[in-house]
């Protein structure tokens, strides 16, 4: 198991799966709030859903309806279970504020490169702790 | 986060519950920065009218009290909604009623914005419904902070005029709009003004097509951080730092450049950066091929249905050169043309006599909104042509469209010939 250790930006704990995206992602025009999924066309994401997932992104990037969108994944049901970033911004800090899912950010390793899609996370948002467990 | 005592008595309800809850979000929000403090603004531009079915489904529940709580301050309740603190302006939001029967916007959003529109006026919200507020009239000066969504808007503001905001939300907008509060963090302080990237223009950056395609390239190349641009450009005006902007904050997430001699804050290459200069990506011929060619790569074919201009919107000196170039031709039959302004200038225009020049070849001035605003484009529309780098790199994704970008003349030529048939130049 690995662990790797960040600071709290929303507190909270939780299990779940890791969908890893090594591209930043827009929020408006680059997700469906509606169905969770990401539809930036040229994303390597592209049409992939991140409901109930531990989303694992490098940052956040274009308009500033980013928070707005992924706060309204939270009022749809389809946010995703907690948020790990590699670059605080105000888009990415209000989201997570937002949308209300235990967050990290500014680990001691970069995530986007040691935690990979389909690993099992803990991710302890109070403590600034996310445990990785490969399967 | 340090907080005045003024701050602890809004938190704790002594001037109402919506500044409560504007100040808890501003609190939850700072701490996720990991600021140090707030600090005073006295000019928020936000949105807040801008329809959907979750608002819709909000003002059914408990009114337009609900709707702003909910989605403006993050807050579970539907509390009082007071007058705004200090000076708002709504951004740019839905088509209104004289787009009825133009353009195919649902009537129960425009009769939903109308009711907005009359709430939050009310509550002092200037209702200026463009992304270019610096356009007609909320002009901040130099070291002002600022509380400003929408990312074209956000740069100009930073880099352009010199005020100090970052790229905030509808929830943060809301919240500084009943407190006068925003997080003190990033662009608000003046370490983090500095240039990060240094880029010389070594190909001749020399009109509006070329301004966006350096931003887009800018953008790309430093994602959020600070390009510092020198080299071969002729000195900008408005439009082309609005579309320089624009462009490097939607293929990174640009908030603040500088260009040596022009904009206020890097009065030399030397000043841009703190510390030594550094050596310099060049943005030569092969890379601006290369641009123009990846804002190009969402078009097969050359069927042109839609032609859209004015993103951000069109200053009245955009808008009378679309007239010119529009001036006694007459659009194909199976394309349309808009071009997107501030309502406040599409005022200027009328009087002006541009937009019955722009009418009688067949296309539309529009105000408010946009396209991938209210994510509605004419009927059919499978393929669209504009000179905005902004709209080329999002509307694919948010109506499914074919793109093709290039220069006004090249975007009125599909506009009358119903073909693209630009290139770079």
């Amino acid at each position: 198991m690995i662990t790797l250790r960040g600071r709290t930006v929303v507190p909270g704990v939780v299990e779940g799966e890791a969908l890893v995206s090594h591209e930043t992602i827009s929020g408006w025009g680059g997700i469906d709030p509606a169905t969770g999924t990401i539809t930036e066309r040229r994303h390597e994401l592209c049409g992939v859903c991140f409901t109930g997932k531990i989303l694992v992104f490098p940052g956040a990037k274009g308009s500033s309806g980013w928070s707005g969108f992924f706060q309204s994944t939270r009022l749809l049901g389809t946010a995703p279970l907690g948020m790990i970033f590699t670059v605080t911004t105000t888009k990415a800090a209000l989201g997570a504020v937002v949308t209300r899912v235990p967050t990290l950010s500014d680990l001691d390793q970069d995530p986007v490169a040691v935690i990979r899609t389909g690993d099992h996370l803990r991710l302890d948002a109070d403590r600034g702790i996310v445990e990785i467990t490969r399967g | 986060m340090i907080l005045t005592d003024e701050e602890k008595a809004m938190r704790d309800g002594a001037e109402g519950p919506a500044v409560a809850a504007a100040m808890d979000l501003l609190i939850r929000y700072g701490d996720a920065l990991g600021a140090q403090r707030l600090c005073d603004t006295r000019n928020v531009a936000g949105t807040s009218t801008q329809p959907s079915p979750l608002k819709a489904k909000l003002v059914a529940e408990g009114g337009w009290h609900k709707a702003f709580a909910v989605l403006n301050l993050d807050c579970d309740d539907a509390i009082e909604i007071p007058d705004m603190r200090v000076p708002t302006c709504q951004l740019q939001q839905g088509f209104g009623p004289d787009s009825a029967g133009v353009v195919p916007y649902p009537k129960e959003f425009v009769e939903l914005q109308s009711d907005a529109e009359a709430f939050y006026g009310r509550r002092g919200v200037n209702i200026l419904a463009t992304c270019t507020p610096y356009q007609v009239g909320n002009l901040p000066v130099r070291g002002e902070h600022c509380a400003w969504m929408e990312s074209s808007a956000v740069v100009y503001c930073n880099s352009v005029l010199g005020a100090r905001t970052n790229c905030e939300g509808g929830t943060s907008t809301g919240a500084a709009s009943l407190t006068g509060k925003i997080p003190c963090w990033g662009n608000h302080l003046a370490e983090n003004r500095f240039g990060t990237h240094h880029i010389r223009v070594e190909s001749g950056v020399r009109d509006f097509l070329d301004w966006g395609m350096l931003g887009y390239f800018a953008g790309e190349l430093v994602q959020d951080q600070r390009p510092v641009v020198t080299g071969e450009f002729t000195r900008p005006d408005l439009v082309d730092l609005k579309h320089f902007g624009a462009a490097a904050a939607s293929s990174g997430g640009v908030e603040l450049y500088h260009l040596p001699g022009i904009t206020p804050e890097a009065p030399t290459v030397e000043a841009a950066f703190d510390g030594p200069v550094p050596d310099a990506v060049v943005y030569g011929p092969r890379e601006r091929r290369a641009i123009y060619e990846k804002l190009n790569d969402q078009g097969r074919s050359t069927d042109v249905d839609f032609v859209l201009l004015g993103c951000p919107h069109a200053s009245i000196d955009q808008i009378r050169a679309a007239a010119r170039a529009l001036d006694g031709k007459r659009l194909h039959s199976g394309t349309q043309l808009w071009i997107m302004a501030p309502r406040a200038l599409k005022a200027v225009a009328d009087r002006s006599g541009y937009t019955a020049v722009i009418e009688k070849a067949g296309g539309k001035l529009l105000a408010d909104s946009c396209p991938a605003m209210s994510r509605v484009a004419p009927p059919g529309t499978k393929v669209f042509a504009t000179d905005s780098a902004k709209q080329a790199h999002y509307l694919p994704a948010i109506l499914g469209v074919e793109a093709w970008f290039g220069s006004l003349e090249d975007c009125v030529d599909a506009a009358v010939t119903g073909r693209w048939r630009g290139g770079l130049r």
